[in-house]
């Protein structure tokens, strides 16, 4: 097997706030090879961002802490390392690319300025020398005559060219990991493949690893290997490409497959995405005793209300946190 | 920004007419006969016309206000009645005094507040920003004549650090002028810095919790440049504007300090003025004042535009 770059293991992160605590990410645990694009997958609240968030330190604290777990990145465990120590991964071994690229740069600093800043801070190199690897950097992200974008600010340039611009101040340094969480569900469609396209250019020319937040299972399809799909803070599925989509395991992932919408009725489907799975997703606040899904669960039994399941292989590479696993279709008791 | 500048310029021009216009009409219609005033109750009936028309105070209101307005624009502005010299001249001469004191109380304002303000952003709802948050409601609950007199009874009664009050004059001695004016401001000072504290605090709460901020972080800066260059470049443009508009409030304070310190300064002038019905001191001071928290604004908002690229790009 290949070497994990990343490994996170049985990591929570609880919100403490004046409802409750929050318990945003439960026992999640996963992994991604070197070179590998993992898929994370799941409706939006369930927990990607904050999972994201904590491998570089970043939980907004208060209210969040991550409670239990280790993170480690090349062997090494982030978790304990100093503020000094994590600072020096931030951007140079470990980036992050954001949902919206307005509101993820700077207004007041021209764009040059922030795309060379983690060359300025990790390689101190000076500004003049980081700004023209900027020019190189803007120049491979596609962005037209890069030397005059270097004075311009955020507001003057499209969504898709934010996009970019945010690309290309996270591949400076040259990671070795990059996290992208839903880094197009900002852009117009048209834009969104352009987007992606890069990105896997990107990481098959530097090798690095990219762990890829979305909530479209289409991106997962097109960049992905491996899929890791979240509900309610917890990890429900782990699977390859080819096993997700054509033997799904959880009721939730046969749910979010179903409510992937056709080619063709792609406007229609936008909004209704995943109106399929009846129900909500329940509140993180009061911890259930049983599955997590169990409320929205098209097949669920007594016992999923009472215990929860655990993370059960199925098959080579694929996982499923489902009574199923136990009870499985053979037994006819609870297909 | 040539756009942005000819705007905010024509603005400022219109401004300042209008409240020529304001503050003319204002003294115009308020009881007070300056003939009167000049000569005396037992004037005669025959002396105080012919004092009027030497004056211009018998002619139509837009005469006067033209009249007026001319005399102020080409430099010459009124006399005084009481002082009997150009109004011009006692500005200056007070301007002296008023001048430094309110740029001293918004330097003390501003060395207080941001780095206060940032502070307790930082550490918001733990004892450090309850502290701050304790005593800036203080600030903002006291008068600021009562803060100067509790200043005066600690420093100068009972410590005897500084005087009283009162004025050498910077030709006297710059060092005693200064000290004269530190007191004063440090009450006018401190008053401000409780709202603008307030404002930096909930300004930088807002913009730390900004995607740009955590997008800072997540490059690797030290906190040090996530503050102070990320965070603060966008929190200081609320700031900013609030501290133009605090200009018209320090103004209006120093006019009581003044009084509490026995500065001979702008707002002890208009005050004396006031009483002493001296009408075309009284206008033009107000004039002036008014002005300058005009000018104060429309420098502001050439900062605020060299900050902010969306509005110098616009
Ligand atoms: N700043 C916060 N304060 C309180 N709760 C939060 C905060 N950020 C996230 N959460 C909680 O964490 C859960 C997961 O959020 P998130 O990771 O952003 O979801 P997503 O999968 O859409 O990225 C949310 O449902 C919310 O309850
Ligand atoms: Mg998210």
């Amino acid at each position: 097997m290949e070497e994990n770059l990343l490994e996170i293991e049985d990591l929570s992160v609880h919100f403490h706030t004046p409802e409750g605590i929050g318990r945003a990410v439960d026992h999640v645990s996963l992994s991604i090879a070197k070179g590998e694009t993992l898929g994370l997958v799941g409706e939006s609240g369930c927990g990607k961002s904050v999972t994201s968030l904590s491998i570089l330190g970043l939980i907004p604290s208060p209210p969040g802490r991550i409670h239990s777990g280790h993170i480690y990145f090349d062997g090494k465990d982030l978790r304990s390392m100093g503020e000094n120590a994590l600072r020096h991964v931030r951007g140079r071994d470990i980036s992050m690319i954001f949902q919206e690229p307005m509101t993820s740069l700077n207004p007041v600093l021209p764009i040059g300025r922030q795309v060379a800043e983690p060359l300025m801070v990790h390689h101190r190199i000076s500004r003049q020398a980081a700004l023209e690897e900027a020019v190189q950097w803007l120049n491979r992200v596609k962005i037209p005559a890069p030397e005059k974008r270097l004075h311009e600010y955020p507001h003057q340039l499209s969504g898709g060219m934010r996009q970019r611009v945010m690309i290309a101040m996270a591949m400076v340094c040259r990671p070795r990991l990059l996290i992208a969480d839903e880094p197009t569900t900002a852009l117009d469609v048209s834009i969104q493949s352009q987007i992606l396209s890069l990105m896997e250019g990107l990481r098959h020319e530097t090798g690095m690893s990219l762990l890829l937040i979305t909530h479209d299972l289409g991106v997962v399809a097109q960049m992905a290997k491996r899929v890791v799909v979240m509900y309610a803070g917890q990890v429900v599925e782990v699977a390859g490409l080819q096993d997700l989509f054509e033997r799904p395991f959880h009721p939730y992932t046969q749910g979010l497959l179903k409510s992937i919408p056709r080619l063709g009725s792609r406007a229609a489907g936008k909004k209704e995405r995943l109106k399929e799975i009846k129900g909500t997703v329940p509140s993180l606040l009061d911890p259930v005793s049983g599955c997590k899904f169990a409320d929205r669960c098209p097949r669920v039994f007594d016992v999923c209300r009472e215990r929860q399941p655990e993370l059960e292989a199925i098959r080579d590479g694929q996982q499923a946190r489902c009574w199923k696993t136990q009870f499985s279709e053979r037994s006819g008791r609870y297909a | 920004m040539v756009r942005y500048f000819i705007k905010k310029l024509i603005t400022l021009v219109v401004l300042l007419l209008l409240v020529s216009i304001t503050v003319f009409s204002v003294l115009y219609v308020l009881p007070g006969d300056p003939a009167q005033i000049i000569l005396g109750l037992n004037a005669t009936e025959e002396t105080l016309a012919n004092l009027r028309a030497e004056l211009g105070l018998d002619r139509s209101f837009w005469v006067q206000y033209l009249g007026w307005i001319g005399d102020i624009l080409s430099g010459k502005g009124s006399w005084s009645i009481n002082y009997d010299m150009p109004v011009y001249d006692l500005i200056l001469s007070r301007l002296a005094v008023t001048g430094p004191l309110a740029l001293m109380a918004m330097l003390i304002g501003i060395v207080i507040s941001v780095p206060l303000g940032i502070y307790a952003a930082r550490h918001q709802n733990r004892p450090g920003d309850m502290i701050v948050m304790f005593f800036t409601q203080l600030g903002l609950a006291t008068p600021e004549f009562w803060l100067g007199i509790l200043l005066i009874l600690l420093f100068a009664v009972k410590l005897g650090l500084f005087s009283a009050g009162g004025f050498p004059g910077w030709s006297v001695d710059v060092w005693g002028s200064l000290k004269a004016l530190l007191l004063p401001a440090f009450a006018l000072g401190v008053i401000r810095a409780s709202i603008l504290t307030r404002l930096t605090r909930s300004s930088m709460l807002d913009v730390l919790r900004e995607d740009y901020v955590r997008t800072a972080r997540a490059k690797g800066l030290r906190e040090r440049s996530v503050v102070y260059v990320h965070a603060l470049k966008n929190a200081l443009v609320p700031v900013l504007t609030i501290l133009g508009l605090q200009l018209g409030q320090l103004l209006a304070g120093a006019i009581i300090i003044e009084n509490v310190y026995y500065l001979p300064g702008l707002g002890r002038l208009v005050f004396q003025a006031i009483g002493q019905r001296d009408l075309p001191v009284v206008r033009e001071i107000v004039l002036f004042m008014a002005a300058a928290v005009i000018i104060v604004n429309f420098l502001v908002d050439m900062a605020y535009a060299s900050i902010d690229p969306r509005i110098r790009l616009e």
